[in-house]
C-alpha cells in the first residue's frame, strides 16, 4: 500500500509541502487547504498527513471512499454528500475540510511535496 | 461488517415494469424545480385529490417568523383546512408532510427529519410525528417547503413528485403492494433512473393494517446503498396512516436531484461544517462509554430501565421481570448487523437506525422471506415485548416486522397488547370474546395472529384496532368489565396510547406524558431521571419549570426538521463537570450548535433564548387548536391512575417496601396498622391530589388558566394573538 512516509525528527518547519500540496489541488498556496499539516509543538515540527489507514471507508454512508488499486484512499467527489463524517472519524485528524469546499480532501499520495522539501523529510513508501 | 458482503434478501422487483405500465395518470402538473436559498424554497404544494387540482402557495416572512417550518407549518396549514366540527374521515382534513429549514443539511447529525401533521383519528385533535428516512429533504430540493394531501380519491392513488423533470403526477397503481416494505422497493425502484439513482428516491406508504384501524402510521423509505435494500422509518404515532389510507393513497413518491453538502445554500456553510465536525468526533470519542447508539440505538435503555424499575412489563403493572435480559442490548448486539452506517439521512453519525438483516419470517403472508427488519428501537422491544410479557426477542421482531409493513405503530400496538393481555388475565376477556386467541402473557404467536387479522380486517384484530380508548368503552357495554376499573388500567391520554416509559414513581413523568399537547408521546419531556432517580426537581415549581423548558425546547426540533437524539444521547466530554446538574440535562454546548446550525443555514441569527420563543409560539397555537377541536381543557389532562400509582394488591406487593416507607415519609401514617386495599386507598388520594398541585404549577408557568387555557395574555406575548386564535379562547377566559 502506497502511503507518504514522513520523519517530523527532520523537518525544520520551512512548510514548502503546504504550499505544494494547496497550489496542486487548489492553485493557491493557502496553508489551510493542504492535506499535509505541520505544526509546531515544545520547538519541534509535528507533520500531520494521511497515512492511508483506510478506517473512514465504511464510515461513508455512500461508499464514495474507497482504495484504488495502489491502496490509496480516494474520495469520490461525484457520490461524496459532504457530511463530513470521514473527518470526524478519522483516526489521526487528517481528513480535512474548509468552509470554501463543499467535500473534504485528504492526501492521496501523489508525491508532489516530496521533492519540494529541502530536509527530505517526505517519501513515498510501500506498507 | 465486510464492506462487499452481499445481503440476501426475498426480493419483490419482478414484473415492475410491467406494473408501472399499467398505471394510468390522472392528473399532471408541471412546476419549476429550485433548491432552497438559505434553507427555504418559500413555497409550498398543495394536493387535492377529490378535484385533482394542484395549487402552490407562497410562504412569507409573517408565516416563518412566526411557525418557522416544519410541524409549526404543518399546525398551520392544517389550522386553516379545517373546521371546529372536522372529523378525520372529512375529506377537508389534510396530511401536511414539512421538512423545516434545517432539515436536509447534511454535515451535523440528525437533520432529515420530516414532521407529518394532521387530525388524528384516535384523538381528534391534531398530531404531529416526527420521522427519518429521505422523503422530506428530497421535496425540498424539488422545490418546496411543504407539500399539503386534503380531499380523497376515488380508487387507490400513487402521487410522484419529480423534482428533476418538475412534475407532479397523480397515477393509479392497481398492482402495487399496500405493504409497505413491497411498496417502497417496488416504487422505487419503479422512479430511479438506474442503481446510482436509487437514493435519490423515497417513498411514503402505509399498509394493510391501516385501513383497519385507527392507528395507522406511515413508513417512509430511503435507499441503503450498502445493504442494497429499500430501509423504512415511521411516523409512527397518531393513526396518521390511517387518514392516509382513507384519503386511499397507496404511496407518495418523491425522486429527487443529486444530494451534496450545500444544498439548502446556507448562509455560512463553514460554520454549520465547524458544529458537526465537532458532534462526529464526540461521537468517535465517546458514545461507546455513554450510549452506545453506533452499536444497538436506543435499545441501550431496556436494561437501565429494567434496573431502575422503570421497564413497562405486563401492562404498566411491574417496572422489570427476570427475563428482560434477553431483550436488552446483549441481544441487539448480536442482531444488529455492526459497523455499517445506519443512519437514517445523510449525516448522521449517532446512526442508531439498525436493521436485522435476512431475517426469516415465521408468520402471516411473507412466512419464509428473507426480510431487513428496521429496529426494534427501544420503544417496540419494550411495547411489544415485556409489556406483554414477551421475552422471546424472535417474536419482538417478527412483530416489530408486521408493525411496520402493515402500517401499523408499535408504541400503540404494544400498549393496546399489554392492555388486552392483562383483560384476559383478569377474565375480562377469554377465548370466546377474542375469537379463540389466547391473549395470555407472553403469546407472541397470537399477538401475531391479532396483527394479521388487523391486517385482514377480521376478528378480534378489528377491536384492537380501535385503541384503548374505545376498547374500554366496548368491554364495558358488553358487561365483561367494569369501566372504572379499565380507565385504571388503560394506558391512554387523550384517546392516545401511552409511550413505553413506567411514570408511577416520578410525578414530573406523569406531567410530562399528560399535560402534553397530543397526549401521553415521550418526544414533550423525558424527565423520569432528573426527578426520580436524581431528585434534581424536588419542588412544583422545580417540575413545572422542567415541564415548561423541555417541551419548549424540544418542540424547536420539530420545526427545523431535526432529531432530538444527537442533542442529549451524546454529550462533550466535560458536560458534567463543566455545568450544574440541572445546566448539564440541557447540554449548553449542544444547544449553542443549534443556534450555530439556524443562523448558519438561514442567515438570521438567534441566541438560546430564542430557540425557547420560536417554540412557544407554536406550541401554545397548538394547544389553541386542541381548543378549537374541543379538548384543550383541564379533563383532557388526566392520567389513568395506572400511570401515576399501584391500582391492584399485586402492583402494591411488588413494590411494598417502598410504598409502605412512603406512607411514613409522606403521609405519616404507620402501614401496619392498614391493610392493603386501605393503602392503596390512601396512596391514591395522596397521589391524585398532588397531580393536581402539579397541573396548576404547570398550568401557571406555561400562562394558563386554571383549566389549562392560554390567556389572552399569553398569546399576545407570544405574537399569536390574531383574530380567530383569539376567539377560540376568548370564551374560555
Ligand atoms: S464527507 Fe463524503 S467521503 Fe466523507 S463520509 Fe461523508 S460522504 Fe463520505
Ligand atoms: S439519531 Fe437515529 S433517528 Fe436520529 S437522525 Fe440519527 S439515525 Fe435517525
Amino acid at each position: 500500500m502506497k502511503y507518504l512516509k514522513t520523519s517530523p525528527a527532520k523537518c525544520q518547519g520551512v512548510r514548502a509541502c503546504e504550499k505544494t500540496c494547496s497550489q496542486t489541488f487548489f492553485k493557491t498556496g493557502d496553508p489551510s487547504k493542504s492535506a499535509i499539516q505541520v505544526k509546531e509543538v515544545g520547538g519541534k515540527f509535528e507533520i500531520n498527513v494521511c497515512n492511508q489507514c483506510g478506517e473512514c471507508i465504511p464510515i461513508c454512508p455512500v461508499k464514495a471512499l474507497s482504495r484504488n488499486k495502489l491502496g490509496v484512499v480516494m474520495l469520490d467527489k461525484k457520490l461524496c454528500v459532504g457530511c463530513l463524517m470521514c473527518v470526524g472519524y478519522c483516526p489521526t485528524l487528517s481528513m480535512r475540510t474548509h468552509p470554501d469546499l463543499r467535500e473534504p480532501f485528504k492526501c492521496v499520495a501523489c508525491g508532489a511535496c516530496v521533492k519540494d522539501c529541502p530536509e527530505k523529510a517526505l517519501e513515498i513508501a510501500e506498507r | 461488517m465486510d464492506e462487499n458482503k452481499v445481503f440476501e434478501y426475498t426480493r419483490y422487483t419482478q414484473d415492475i415494469e410491467a406494473m408501472k405500465a399499467a398505471h394510468q395518470v390522472l392528473a399532471e402538473y408541471a412546476f419549476t424545480p429550485s433548491l432552497p436559498q438559505k434553507g427555504y424554497n418559500n413555497r409550498s404544494l398543495h394536493i387535492d385529490l377529490g378535484t385533482l387540482k394542484f395549487t402552490e402557495k407562497k410562504i412569507d416572512e409573517a408565516m416563518k417568523q412566526t411557525f418557522t417550518g416544519g410541524r409549526g407549518f404543518g399546525l398551520k396549514y392544517l389550522w386553516d383546512a379545517i373546521k371546529p366540527g372536522t372529523k378525520w374521515n372529512d375529506p377537508e382534513n389534510d396530511i401536511i408532510i414539512s421538512p423545516g429549514p434545517i432539515c436536509g443539511i447534511t454535515q451535523y447529525p440528525g437533520a432529515g427529519k420530516s414532521l407529518v401533521v394532521t387530525l388524528s383519528p384516535i384523538t381528534n385533535i391534531p398530531i404531529d410525528s416526527n420521522v427519518g428516512g429521505y422523503f422530506g429533504p428530497l421535496l425540498k430540493f424539488s422545490g418546496f417547503d411543504a407539500l399539503e394531501i386534503q380531499g380523497k380519491a376515488k380508487e387507490d392513488v400513487i402521487i410522484v413528485l419529480d423534482g428533476v423533470k418538475g412534475k407532479v403526477t397523480i397515477e393509479t397503481a392497481p398492482q402495487e403492494s399496500l405493504d409497505s416494505h413491497i411498496a417502497a422497493e417496488q416504487f422505487t425502484h419503479q422512479y430511479a433512473a438506474d442503481e446510482a439513482d436509487l437514493r435519490n428516491v423515497s417513498v411514503v406508504s402505509s399498509g394493510a393494517a391501516a385501513a383497519h384501524s385507527l392507528i395507522g402510521c406511515l413508513n417512509f423509505s430511503y435507499y441503503d446503498v450498502r445493504r442494497k435494500v429499500t430501509r423504512l422509518k415511521q411516523a409512527g404515532r397518531g393513526g396518521i396512516g390511517t387518514v392516509f389510507r382513507d384519503k386511499k393513497i397507496k404511496a407518495l413518491v418523491v425522486h429527487g436531484p443529486q444530494v451534496k453538502g450545500d444544498m439548502n445554500h446556507p448562509a455560512d456553510l463553514g460554520r454549520i461544517q465547524r458544529a458537526g465536525v465537532k458532534l462526529h468526533r464526540e461521537m468517535h470519542d465517546f458514545d461507546d462509554k455513554m450510549c452506545g447508539m453506533r452499536k444497538v440505538g436506543t435499545t441501550n435503555i431496556v436494561g437501565v430501565m429494567n434496573s431502575y424499575d422503570l421497564l413497562p412489563v405486563m401492562n404498566f403493572q411491574y417496572g422489570s421481570h427476570a427475563d428482560a435480559p434477553k431483550i436488552d442490548k446483549t441481544t441487539w448486539i448480536k442482531q444488529f448487523t455492526q459497523g455499517i452506517p445506519d443512519g437514517c439521512w445523510y449525516g448522521c453519525s449517532m446512526a442508531c437506525a439498525h436493521g436485522v438483516d435476512e431475517f426469516a419470517l415465521r408468520t402471516g403472508p411473507y412466512k419464509g422471506h428473507k426480510v431487513v427488519v428496521d429496529g426494534p428501537e427501544y420503544e417496540t422491544a419494550a411495547g411489544c415485548g415485556s409489556n406483554c410479557g414477551i421475552f422471546d426477542p424472535l417474536w419482538v421482531i417478527e412483530c416489530n416486522f408486521y408493525c411496520d409493513t402493515y402500517g401499523i405503530d408499535t408504541i400503540s400496538f404494544g400498549t393496546i397488547t399489554g392492555f388486552i393481555m392483562e383483560c384476559w388475565q383478569r377474565g375480562i376477556l377469554n377465548a370466546e370474546r377474542t375469537g379463540g386467541l389466547d391473549m395470555s402473557w407472553g403469546k407472541g404467536e397470537s399477538q401475531l395472529e391479532l396483527m394479521h387479522q388487523m391486517a385482514r380486517g377480521e376478528g378480534f384484530g378489528l377491536i384492537a384496532g380501535q385503541g384503548v380508548q374505545r376498547m374500554k368503552r366496548i368491554f364495558a357495554d358488553k358487561g365483561w368489565g367494569d369501566f372504572a376499573f379499565l380507565t385504571d388500567i388503560g394506558l391512554e391520554g387523550k384517546g392516545l396510547e401511552q409511550s413505553e416509559y413506567m411514570s408511577k414513581e416520578s410525578l414530573a413523568q406523569q406531567g410530562g406524558y399528560y399535560l402534553t399537547n397530543k397526549g401521553p408521546q415521550h418526544d414533550e419531556a423525558w424527565v423520569i431521571f432528573m426527578d426520580m432517580v436524581n431528585n434534581q426537581i424536588p419542588t412544583f415549581e422545580d417540575k413545572a419549570e422542567a415541564l415548561y423548558y423541555f417541551p419548549m425546547f424540544r418542540t424547536w426540533f420539530g420545526l427545523n426538521g431535526l432529531c432530538k437524539l444527537p442533542w442529549n444521547d451524546i454529550e462533550p466530554g466535560d458536560n458534567r463537570t463543566k455545568n450544574a446538574p440541572m445546566d448539564a440535562a440541557k447540554v449548553p454546548e449542544h444547544v449553542q450548535n443549534y443556534v450555530d446550525l439556524f443562523s448558519g443555514v438561514t442567515g438570521r441569527e438567534i441566541t438560546k433564548e430564542e430557540i425557547i420563543k420560536m417554540s412557544e409560539r407554536v406550541y401554545q397555537f397548538q394547544r389553541v387548536f386542541d381548543l378549537r377541536m374541543g379538548k384543550g381543557v383541564r379533563k383532557y389532562d388526566q392520567p389513568p391512575y395506572r400511570a401515576m400509582g399501584p391500582v391492584t394488591k399485586e402492583e402494591y406487593e411488588s413494590r411494598q417496601e417502598r410504598y409502605d416507607k412512603q406512607l411514613k415519609d409522606w403521609m405519616n401514617i404507620d402501614p401496619s396498622t392498614k391493610s392493603t386495599e386501605e393503602k392503596i386507598a390512601l396512596h391514591r388520594k395522596y397521589r391524585e391530589d398532588r397531580y393536581q398541585k402539579l397541573v396548576e404549577a404547570v398550568y401557571k408557568r406555561r400562562g394558563w388558566t386554571a383549566d389549562g387555557v392560554p390567556t389572552l395574555e399569553t398569546l399576545k406575548r407570544n405574537g399569536i394573538d390574531f383574530p380567530e386564535v383569539v376567539e377560540v379562547v376568548a370564551k374560555h377566559q
